[in-house]
């Protein structure tokens, strides 16, 4: 009985409120949202006299963006799709942001103090190739210079005005390449550089104003180029040959093309191959050989001549005209824990302009980029300030000698995410400011009494909106009763670990992954390594990194182990062998260590950790352990098992090698493999039983070792509306991974991808595109064990005479069926995740990442195949919905409320011990985290529950039951002496 | 008399018999005195008492039974106001259902007291006692019903079967994509 009411309780709560919603003054109680913009790629200052100083800059998010040079902030920023990369960034006629993006094929120009979009026009592309940009610097303000653009192979001048193409010259000829386009200061002629097949040079020359070639120039050259370019000047550009062992200097002045070859080995003494860097110095350039960075000089005559040498740790920027004929670039190298910035002047790499040393935290890496700006200093001399980009991708301004301020970007490519516990708060550690005074404390109250009567002033408003904000020490650094307080652990595409307070987002330590083997791995996923919660409890919990030398998948792996407290790594190693598949096991040692399988290309796994328990615990389970692969490519999914230790003189105990056992081979001509996926193997799940209206009993088909697969035929697989919908058919999966038996097939005709499904406890829901009625559409999926429905006797289950928690394997053959039903959608997804708490019995919420960038929660109910047009009454009262084709979008249910989460990515939920609600954290190109109750707090008083109104309450009530006892009793002295 | 003995048991450390109800002369140590026929008097006595006594017990038979019968009135009433409440789970329903449960195990409880007072010798109260308790368990048999309408009993295979975990699995695996 208490069970029922316990489970019914829910149900009705929810059903009481349909959506979550919050008000106005509640925003930002629990949640948080911090804007990035990414790695920066190009920046181009404005620091004219008028106006605030800024900082334009686009980024490998695809971002544009304009920042305040002062304190770093953004005053705008724009988000472009995921395949509109940015190639270029300038301003033009000084207030219009131009960016070239799209691989040439889309040129933008925004208002440099707001940024609208003033114009956009669309280029002509014809073939993929380089996108240049060029962008004139204005000296006339009345004259209206076009903008150059290169791109898909065609050269178009636009006028920066409105974006009108004034002229286009095709250059699509065959095995013809744009190299540079150059246009000298103040001339109308256009030098247009390609190499024909990598081995003639073509120059040609073009009228600015019409777009007419005025002289076309070629030159064969034997040896052949590499590709890499260098522009010293508006009239030559140092180019390697095919053997990178040469320099060739080709000028093209006045259209004659005339080479001058150097060999690399006359410059540097035992060279090796070359490498031209990117910086542009004027008649200067920049090689890399022989691990360090060598200055060229290039005379009038296109002669060569080594100027200087530096370290290879150093970055560069490029050059900068700082007074008349003479440029500056700045250089960056490490030494040691400090950074030395110097500004030395081009033509004399004796005369240091600026010398400066600063002390720079270990864990932001090599600097990778420098972007130099000049002002001039009261005294009329040069100053110099560099914005300079770090490894793990944040962005710091430097200037006199100090870091003015620092973005922490690296946040902006989060790829995996976990959550972890703080400490325990301990007697006498006090993490926390002082607790405020009873006093306070009253005052705190009142005020929060006088809110909810409507009795305050708009002072007490913000007054108690701030008291709110510093309430409930959400802040501290230990762990809370409630679970509300933990430490988001976010692992970035720059390799390196943050921790994030749930209570304001703060970043609470950082690590960037290092190794030994090699200069920096790329981090690629995050377990949770050691979770103390029953042994082990002096040690603290950790996490376990895993990482690569390089891109490639061969690429040998690092390990990290991390302690959450501190973050410190604990230990790091390099395992020596290759990971393309990592496997946490659901046991754990006396230490609590999880035991991890990382498997790889050779398929041998290797057992962590490499403990004689780890391995005496594996060997127990030896036989119940399997993986499988899915290979895209091919349309196979295989299942593996484990086979024997490996032998060989590199292996160890811990390595096992394994054997194919089942393989789903699709049919390549018909399916195509676009998405898999699996439940959370830390999800929780109360209950096996799911109980119908009239009582009847459905039992759940729960297993961890389900597979959900989406293929789309293959013509299918483009973009939406690329096909018909007789072409294009979608077929969905439900795959037991120990087995490989399908348990479940379900066909979409006219329906194409991307898919995009969340799968929990025994239900699945995807979200795909319907052809025929061109409108999305969600399926949901669950899955019922057929085999346990005779339990049904009330006597047997009573006196336990069942087998329903007797542990089941997948070679019984359990009967399965299945319960499906779709609706339309009206938004696109990016991703789905779904609520989890922790025990799960709290009813669930589907949290959809629309193509807005926001998060709409949306309770399973639904998507309940039980739903139907016309529900009986007792099915209302249970809380089944009735049948609409389309699936409501309640504004008021945007979790997000008016936050955008730019370039959302993924969305991760975590239990709160509290079991009503669950953590919410989504990344994107921003952060945004916040607290959700899917069925309102039923288990805790609110947060701006009145205390002070209840002890008024009691207070006055025990006074009134006191006067008037005490009167009742005088009453009655005085009738009885009557 | 049975009073003040339950009085003596419970508190009083003492007391005295001021009546003295003993009929045998031999037994006393003052004669009668001259004139005083006992015998006779006693005859009358114990024929009036007897009458009297009959009729008390009758009295006391048919309150007895009219105790036993009043159950049956509430459980009238308690099954109009079960109609009343309707078979959803709420406040007033649940107050219903409890009270009703609640008054026939409170009376089932304290049976022999509410049948004390016409205990006697010559009054069969076995009767009047069963038919009170088998209305007053009709009484509960009612609110247990009301209760299952409620659907707050756990007759339900569903019952059950909530409350137990997810069965374990014996395999386990792992995988999926590969890393790129």
């Amino acid at each position: 009985m208490a069970i029922r009411v316990f489970l019914l309780l829910p149900v009705f709560l929810s059903s009481a409120i349909v959506s979550f919603s919050l008000y106005e003054d509640q925003a930002g109680l629990a949640d948080w949202h911090q804007r990035y913009i990414g790695k920066v790629k190009h920046a181009v200052f404005h620091t004219q006299k008028t106006g605030r100083k800024r900082v334009i800059v686009s980024t490998e998010e695809n971002v544009v963006a304009s920042l305040d040079l002062r304190h770093g902030e953004i005053f705008w920023r724009h988000v472009l799709g995921t395949k509109d990369a940015i190639d270029g960034v300038g301003i033009a006629l000084g207030k219009y942001v131009i960016t070239l993006s799209s691989e040439g094929s889309t040129l933008r120009a925004w208002n440099l103090p707001d940024g609208q979009m003033v114009w956009e026009t669309a280029l002509h592309s014809a073939h993929h190739s380089k996108s240049l940009l060029s962008v004139p610097i204005n000296l006339k303000v009345d004259k209206d210079y076009p903008i150059t653009v290169f791109g898909g192979g065609y050269l178009h001048a636009v006028s920066a005005l409105d974006g009108e193409v004034l002229w286009e010259k095709d250059f699509t000829a065959e095995g013809f390449e744009v190299q540079r386009v150059l246009q000298p200061l103040g001339s109308t002629v256009i030098y247009v550089l390609g190499f024909v097949n990598l081995s003639e040079a073509v120059v040609y020359q073009i009228d600015s104003k019409s777009g007419e070639v005025l002289a076309q120039k070629s030159m064969a050259f034997p040896g052949g180029f590499s590709g890499e370019i260098s522009s010293v000047s508006s009239d030559k550009v140092v180019v390697l040959d095919s053997t990178k062992s040469i320099l060739v200097t080709i000028g093209f002045l006045d259209g004659d093309i005339s080479f001058q070859k150097t060999p690399i080995s006359d410059l540097v003494e035992d060279s090796g191959n070359a490498e031209i860097l990117s910086p542009l110095l004027s008649n200067m350039l920049a090689v890399k050989v022989n691990k360090r960075t060598v200055f060229v000089k290039v005379g009038g005559e296109g002669k060569l001549e080594v100027v200087d040498s530096l370290s290879d740790e150093t970055a560069m920027s490029d050059s900068l005209a700082v007074a008349d004929d003479q440029e500056a670039f700045a250089s960056v190298h490490h030494e040691g824990s400090k950074i030395h910035l110097m500004v030395k002047l081009v033509n004399e790499l004796d005369n240091v302009l600026l010398r400066e040393t600063i002390e720079m935290d270990q864990h932001r890496g090599r600097v990778h980029k420098v972007f130099m700006n000049n002002y001039i200093r009261t005294d009329r001399s040069n100053g110099f300030r560099a914005l300079i980009v770090m490894e793990d991708h944040s962005l710091l301004l430097l200037q006199q000698g100090a870091i003015v301020w620092s973005r922490e970007e690296g946040l902006a490519s989060v790829t995996d995410v976990t959550t972890a516990e703080l400490p325990v708060e301990k007697d006498g550690v006090s993490v926390a400011k002082v607790e405020h005074t009873l006093f306070e404390w009253l005052k705190g109250h009142v005020l929060k009494l006088k809110g909810s009567l409507l009795l305050a002033s708009p002072e007490d408003v913000v007054a108690i909106q701030e008291l709110r904000v510093k309430s409930s020490g959400k802040n501290k650094l230990t762990r809370d009763h409630n679970g509300f307080r933990k430490l988001i652990l976010a692992l970035t595409r720059g390799g390196k670990l943050f921790a994030l307070h749930t209570g304001d987002g703060r970043i609470v330590w950082s690590m960037l992954l290092k190794s030994q083997a090699c200069e920096r791995p790329n981090g690629i996923s995050l377990y949770q390594w050691q979770v103390p919660h029953h042994h082990a409890m002096d040690k603290n919990p950790s996490v376990l990194v895993v990482g690569r030398c390089g891109s490639d998948s061969s690429a040998p792996g690092v390990l990290s182990f991390v302690d959450v407290y501190t973050g410190k790594e604990i230990t790091s190693s390099d395992i020596g062998h290759s990971v393309v598949q990592v496997l946490p096991l659901p046991f754990t040692d006396s230490t609590e260590q999880r035991l991890h399988l990382i498997a790889d290309t050779v398929g041998h796994v290797h057992l962590y950790p490499k403990t004689s328990e780890a391995l005496s615990i594996f060997q127990r389970e030896f036989q119940n352990i399997y993986w499988y692969t899915v290979e895209a490519d091919d349309g196979i999914i295989r299942g593996h098992v484990m086979k024997s230790s490996c032998s060989g003189e590199t292996a160890d105990e811990y390595c096992f090698t394994t054997r194919e056992l089942w393989t789903v081979v699709f049919p390549s001509e018909s399916e195509k493999i676009i998405s898999t996926l699996t439940r959370k193997s830390n999800e929780v799940v109360h209950t096996q039983a799911k109980v119908n209206t009239d009582q009847d009993l459905l039992y759940k088909y729960v297993s961890k070792n389900l597979l959900f697969v989406a293929t789309v035929s293959p013509k299918g697989a483009g973009e939406i509306g690329s096909v018909t919908p007789e072409e294009s058919s979608l077929v969905v999966y439900l795959i037991d991974t120990i087995t490989g038996r399908i348990l479940h097939r379900l066909s979409h005709q006219g329906c194409q991808g991307p898919v995009h499904a969340v799968f929990s406890e025994n239900w699945v829901v995807y979200h795909y595109f319907n052809l025929r009625a061109h409108k999305y559409e969600v399926t949901v999926v669950e899955i019922y064990d057929q085999s346990r429905a005779e339990n049904k006797n009330v006597w047997k289950l009573i006196l336990g005479k069942h087998n329903l928690t007797a542990p089941i394997t997948s070679y019984s053959r359990p009967e399965v069926f299945t319960k499906s039903q779709s609706y339309f959608f009206a938004q696109s997804v990016k991703t789905i995740a779904v609520t989890s708490t922790a025990k799960g019995i709290t009813s669930k919420q589907l949290l959809i990442g629309t193509i807005g960038d926001q998060i709409l929660a949306l309770d399973k109910r639904f998507v309940d195949p039980r739903r139907t047009l016309n529900p009986s009454q007792a099915e209302k009262e249970e809380g089944i919905i009735p049948l609409t084709d389309s699936l409501p979008i309640i504004p008021q249910s945007y979790v997000t409320h008016s936050h955008r989460v730019e370039g959302l990515r993924g969305i991760v939920t975590a239990p709160s011990k509290l079991e009503s609600t669950t953590h919410v954290f989504a990344y994107g190109v921003d952060l945004f985290y916040t607290r959700l109750a899917p069925s309102k707090t039923y288990d805790s008083l609110t947060d701006d529950f009145s205390y002070a109104l209840l002890l008024i309450t009691i207070v006055v009530l025990v006074a009134a039951i006191y006067i008037t006892w005490a009167l009742s009793e005088k009453k009655e002295l005085s009738e009885k002496w009557r | 008399m049975d009073k003040g003995k339950a009085v003596m048991g419970t508190g009083r450390r003492w007391a005295i018999e001021f009546s003295d109800q003993s009929t045998v002369p031999s037994s006393r140590d003052i004669l009668d005195p001259p004139g005083f026929s006992r015998a006779s008097q006693e005859q009358d006595d114990s024929a009036n008492s007897r009458q009297k006594k009959d009729a008390e017990a009758n009295w006391k038979l048919q309150k007895a039974w009219e105790v036993a019968q009043s159950p049956f009135k509430n459980l009238m009433m308690m099954g109009f106001m079960m109609w009343m409440a309707g078979n959803t789970v709420h406040l007033f329903s649940i107050g219903i259902t409890f009270s009703a449960l609640w008054q026939p195990i409170s009376a089932l409880q304290s049976v022999g007291k509410i049948f004390e007072p016409f205990k006697d010798n010559k009054v069969e109260l076995l009767m009047p006692k069963l038919v009170f308790l088998a209305l007053n368990l009709g009484g509960l048999a009612l609110g247990v019903w009301k209760l299952n309408t409620l659907g707050l009993l756990p007759t339900h295979a569903s019952d059950w079967v909530s409350s137990l975990p997810p069965p374990q699995e014996v395999e386990h695996s792992g995988g999926g994509f590969v890393f790129h």
